[in-house]
């Protein structure tokens, strides 16, 4: 190794509007393919009060379950409507919300499909780094045999599987626990 | 798949609580973190075209039809990883305090002035060298509500994307010579005490421009690739 790796740096209380478009929340267009999801939490901390200052980011496969990156070179169709980013930033109530769509499984390390997940990055005042966790979806059969969720204790395994908010199975309700009773898994990767 | 990303710099990157800086205690995890292998969803992440650069992103110093006050100066440097490689077309976004030590955001209650023609915000696209480059003022030092006197040192936040999901870093470039860094609980916060340097910018006079605005080149290495062990047969030769 040549350099060493810069530090991590917290973001801090500023960084609206600097960071912050509305429209990044939204990964859809009209065209794109693959079932709607809305995905919407609060950030939570050790007192159980809301966190009103945290930024989140989202990255997912497509539909088919191939990311739009070089280095996914699986032979599944790209979208070109379908990019996998997003970022949210909490509001006065500590609530997020994205606009998506629940993204196909993809390999895992042994070649094994992962379960359908969406990767994410929480970014706040008072996280001197990031926080990184995954969004597994309800209902999944590949959840039984996910090596990510089945590598967390098995109480807290629930903490990355969001859950639908109705029976239209249309909004699903991801809280992140910063800290406590209810802590929600967080990945070191 | 491609080669995973070398693990995180635990000297380099702050523990998630620090009592010194007291916004940690209510909201670092205390449970350890669950570690995993890298799949595609780690080694892959977002990219963003030039379309995404707007005129004026990287000019801070002019906004609303006029030109901000302060101490003009101009922030260069590369985007490398451990390997000395450059990343090239990838998206460097700043902001930062006015000189006066304030933010353009509603939260900051600071009495110092607001600056009509300043807002704070940047983004840049680093070129084919991994170089980026922008002009602005050099922002001002600010109270905040830490401890009693506390005192943010001058700071430029970064957030930097790199190649993959893995390689996310937001960060703060400070200046040289800074007396409120030793005091500073986030700067201190870096565990390894010969890695806090790494955050601050050196002042460049072959980037200064004459009549025009002082210099600083500040580097920043993102997470690497961890090289492919090498096959039997490939030690062999």
């Amino acid at each position: 190794m040549k350099a060493r790796q810069t530090p991590s740096q917290t973001v801090g209380p500023f960084f609206r509007p600097s960071l912050i478009e509305a429209s990044a929340e939204n990964l859809v267009q009209a065209e794109t393919r693959g079932e709607r999801v809305t995905i919407e939490g609060r950030v939570i901390d050790g007192d159980g009060a809301p966190v009103t200052d945290a930024m989140l980011e989202i990255w997912q496969a497509n539909a088919e379950g191939r990311y739009d990156h070089p280095d996914d070179d699986q032979e599944k169709l790209l979208d070109p409507t379908f990019h996998g980013y997003g970022r949210a930033a909490t509001d006065a109530t500590g609530t997020f919300r994205f606009h998506t769509i629940k993204p196909g499984p993809v390999p895992g390390v042994d070649g094994a499909l992962q379960a359908p997940h969406i990767n994410v990055s929480i970014f706040a005042r008072g996280l001197l780094k990031r926080l990184v966790t995954r969004i597994y979806f309800p209902d999944e059969l590949l959840n039984a045999t996910d090596a990510v969720l089945n590598a967390a204790p098995l109480e807290r395994r629930a903490t990355m599987v969001a859950g639908w908010m109705d029976s239209t199975h249309r909004a699903l309700r991801f809280d992140v626990i910063l800290q406590g009773g209810h802590e929600t898994v967080f990945l070191d990767v | 798949m491609s080669d995973p990303y070398r693990r995180e710099d635990q000297g380099a990157h702050p523990p998630y609580a620090h009592d010194a800086y007291a916004s940690t205690l209510k909201r670092a995890p205390r449970q350890p973190l669950l570690r995993i292998e890298e799949t595609l969803s780690e080694i892959t992440g977002p990219r963003f075209g030039r379309e995404v650069i707007r005129p004026g992103d990287i000019d801070l110093m002019h906004f609303n039809g006029g030109e901000a006050i302060g101490e003009r100066i101009i922030v260069s440097g590369r985007i490398l990883d451990e390997d000395g490689r450059a990343i090239p077309d990838t998206l460097v976004e700043i902001w930062q305090a006015n000189a006066a030590g304030r933010y353009a955001h509603p939260v900051d209650q600071h009495e110092a002035p607001l600056d009509p023609h300043f807002s704070g915000n940047g983004r840049v696209m680093t070129d084919h060298d991994g170089v980026y480059r922008f002009t602005t003022v050099k922002p001002g030092a600010y109270p905040w509500r830490n401890h009693h006197n506390a005192w943010r040192p001058a700071h430029i936040h970064f957030s930097l994307f790199g190649p993959s999901f893995a390689t996310r870093l937001i960060t703060q470039m400070y200046f040289p010579g800074d007396p409120l860094l030793a005091i500073d609980p986030i700067f201190n916060s870096v565990p390894d005490a010969s890695a806090r340097p790494r955050l601050v910018a050196r002042f460049d006079i072959d980037t200064t421009m004459p009549e025009h605005a002082l210099g600083y080149q500040f580097d920043m290495i993102l997470r690497g690739r961890e090289a492919t062990p090498a096959t039997p047969e490939e030690h062999r030769r």
